[in-house]
């Protein structure tokens, strides 16, 4: 696969002294669908709106099929681009809107109604055109913004957390509908959004990003997997966090010392070495209530200290190494009802579950 | 119940609105069209002239009984306004009216209509009769068709005014033309202007509204005299082109006391009622619009051309329409800066106001005023809406 996109050194700042985005480098092959994932603030919409063209990186460059775009207007650079505000035009009715780049690049009549009633079928909106864009509900509006910068055969679309202001049913069915589309179009796509689950579902890659930096570029599987940076294990789903000391270093696996328990980790960084100060990240999903005669690689004593019936799996709150917050998820099976609150219990989860993060 | 509790409270605004707005309006209508001054004052003479033929002098028994009635009226004061009433249909008149009274049966005429005669022999003329007689008229048409430059001859023909007397056709002519030219400019000073404040950052766009709104706490009069020091001969802007080597001195422009002086003023003095709408309602236009135009492919011109100016479209009717009615009435400005050609229809309102006390012909040129606002705004409404102006 060819490079589309790629961000080389990018970094840019407003007021000349504090970086927004810090020494950005991302490698987008074509047709990919890559999601810049962060909380509001960590420079991932900035990113966007450098590669869009309305903002200019302060230094590093821009390359889009090789060559920088730096010097490129953002009305030369024919990308399709979804606003969160949608940003239809409120004065033209459905079709005029997405008749509109069609016009500004001089394609003729007949050509252009076929390619909007072609992009209207695509989000299933055909027998809308004559409507003005208030007249449709929020999904609605979404979808022909979604068609509108589509309908000129972009290589490129962006999309700024194109589904913010949708419901939460509406999102989830808008979110298979755009991965629908990008792989009927077999565009690159570059999506931006603050849900995590969201970019799960969607994604081939995600960027996630805090405070300007990308943390890990990974596939959603391995980001939850295999995190390798405490932010990101914290921020991609849920995660138990223990804090300790590296007492002894193995192939891959390293011993961590917590509040004086010990525990068997997968190691992230190689040159881990005995003192240093790491996080053991455990999904609360893979911690087990151990019967007597079984046992895992891990296993501490923990407390109950509540228990929460969520409907498919039970949530225990668990006081163990120390930490009063910890979380196991045990699945709705039958003989759950075993676990009491205020009872003992052992847990216990396997090595490769959990992972030593370095502080840094 | 409760309904009823919220619009009680909004009492006192109708109230005040009706006693404020409503019934001048009234009356100032009622003034264009009536006037019971001479039918009060000759309430007899009235009823018998009714009657009267028109092609003959009246009877004997008519001019005793306009003579009872004028001393009368010279007793309570009512004289002069009868014989200036009378005199607007057929000038020259006053004098015979008034002389008549002081004069009657001090002659040895034999009876009342040889007595008339010879104090003043235009009573032997039917004129004065007809004239006379349509003033007892209390409704007439005479100032409306006076505002449009026709007369009401004394004998009930309608003809056009004499040349050298047309003046209010022009006159409307001439406010039209300064209205529209005043709204072109204003626009186009205007939205550059708001385009600069509603794209500025929040700290140039406060210095910004200041300079626009500083002219709103200056008086009218200071702002409207400053412009005579610029604009005059021996002003400011004058020394400047000299200074530069534009006009030779002895080749002074004329700016003011003409149509330039009152364009200059009047833009100058509007020009906030344009840029506050256009302002409020450019902030409202999302800036994604423009950017999503140009990412789309549209370059800054179309950009703005296709989709940043049409959502403009409601400030820019908004201003227009406010600054146009205001200048269609405007007043002061033209009075100083306008010199004779820079005079507008309001300036004559005002004259017959005050200086010719023709109340009824000053009612009917606002009436047609008003009229003309009124059309022009269900002009508006119709085919722009005016649910759709945005005021700020």
């Amino acid at each position: 696969m060819t490079t589309h996109v790629e961000f080389r050194n990018v970094a840019k700042s407003f007021d000349g002294h504090t970086n927004v985005v810090e020494d950005i480098n991302l490698e987008i092959p074509r047709g990919e669908f890559l999601t810049l994932l962060g909380p509001s603030g960590s420079g991932k919409t900035t990113c966007l709106m450098m590669l869009a063209g309305f903002e200019s990186p302060t230094a590093g460059e821009i390359l889009v099929d090789g060559k920088s775009v730096q010097d490129v207007p953002a009305h030369r650079r024919a990308f399709g681009i979804v606003f969160q505000s949608y940003a239809l035009f409120p004065h033209m009715s459905v079709a005029k809107n997405l008749a509109f780049p069609l016009e500004v690049r001089g394609i003729e009549t007949a050509r252009r109604n076929e390619l909007v009633d072609r992009a209207l079928k695509l989000v299933q909106l055909e027998g809308f055109g004559s409507r003005k864009p208030n007249q449709l509900s929020g999904g609605q509006q979404q979808r022909v913004a979604i068609a509108r910068a589509l309908v000129y055969e972009p290589e490129l679309v962006l999309m700024d957390e194109p589904l913010g202001a949708l419901d939460r049913q509406l999102r989830e069915e808008m979110q298979y509908e755009i991965r629908r589309i990008q792989e009927e179009v077999g565009v690159t796509m570059i999506y931006v959004t603050h849900d995590q689950g969201e970019a799960m579902v969607l994604s081939d890659r995600i960027a996630v990003f805090e405070a300007g930096r990308i943390k890990q570029l990974a596939a959603p599987i391995t980001l939850y997997e295999e995190p390798d940076d405490p932010f990101v294990a914290s921020f991609i789903g849920e995660n138990n966090r223990l804090f300790g000391t590296v007492t002894q270093v193995g192939e891959a696996l390293c011993t961590v010392d917590v509040d004086g328990h010990t525990i068997q980790a997968a190691q992230v960084a190689e040159d881990t070495s005995p003192g240093d100060k790491v996080v053991v990240v455990i999904r609360p999903e893979r911690v087990s209530i151990l019967q007597s005669d079984h046992s895992l690689s891990n296993s501490q004593e923990a407390t109950v200290l509540s228990i929460t019936f969520v409907g498919d799996h039970l949530r225990v709150q668990l006081d163990t190494c120390g930490n009063p917050d910890f979380i196991a998820k045990i699945p709705n099976i039958a003989g759950h009802g075993s676990v009491l609150k205020g009872d003992k219990v052992n847990i216990g989860w396997a090595t490769l579950d959990c992972r030593a993060l370095p502080i840094l | 119940m409760g309904k009823l509790k919220a619009s009680s409270l909004a009492l006192p605004l109708i109230a005040f609105v009706v006693v404020t707005l409503l019934v001048p309006i009234f009356s100032l209508v009622r003034l264009s069209v009536y006037d019971s001054t001479v039918a009060e004052a000759l309430p007899k003479t009235a009823e018998v002239l009714q009657a009267w033929s028109g092609t003959e002098l009246p009877s004997i028994e008519v001019y005793e009984t306009l003579a009872e009635e004028l001393i009368a009226a010279q007793e309570t004061r009512e004289l002069g306004r009868v014989a200036s009433r009378v005199n607007r249909i057929l000038s020259g008149s006053r004098s015979t009216i008034s002389k008549t009274p002081r004069r009657f049966a001090r002659t040895d005429a034999p009876d009342a209509r040889e007595e008339f005669i010879e104090i003043d022999e235009d009573w032997g003329e039917l004129a004065i009769w007809h004239a006379l007689r349509q003033a007892t008229d209390t409704f007439t048409s005479r100032n409306f068709l006076q505002a449009v430059d026709f007369r009401l001859m004394p004998d009930g023909s309608i003809e056009r005014m004499p040349e050298s007397q047309q003046v209010y056709v022009t006159l409307f002519i001439r406010t039209l033309g300064v209205s529209i030219a005043v709204t072109a400019l204003c626009f186009l000073i205007g939205y550059p202007m708001a385009y600069a404040m509603a794209h500025a950052s929040s700290g140039w766009a406060r210095i910004l509204l200041v300079l626009v709104l500083i002219p709103f706490w200056t008086s009218l009069l200071v702002r409207t005299t400053s412009w005579i020091v610029i604009l005059q001969q021996q002003g400011v802007l004058n020394d400047i082109f000299v200074f530069l080597g534009i006009v030779a001195d002895d080749n002074r422009l004329t700016m003011v006391h003409n149509m330039t002086g009152t364009l200059v003023a009047m833009t100058q003095v509007l020009l906030p009622f344009m840029i506050l709408p256009l302002y409020s309602v450019m902030t409202n236009i999302p800036r994604d619009l423009t950017k999503a135009a140009s990412s789309l492919g549209a370059n800054p011109f179309q950009a703005f051309v296709r989709v940043y100016f049409p959502n403009s479209l409601p400030g820019v009717a908004a201003g227009g329409l406010l600054v146009f009615i205001l200048s269609i009435g405007y007043y002061i400005t033209p009075a100083l800066v306008g010199g004779s050609k820079g005079q507008l229809i309001s300036n004559l309102i005002a004259y017959h106001l005050q200086t010719s006390l023709n109340w009824g012909l000053a009612a009917a040129l606002s009436v047609i005023l008003l009229v003309g606002v009124i059309v022009l705004y269900v002009v508006y409404d119709r085919f722009i809406g005016i649910d759709r102006m945005k005021l700020g």
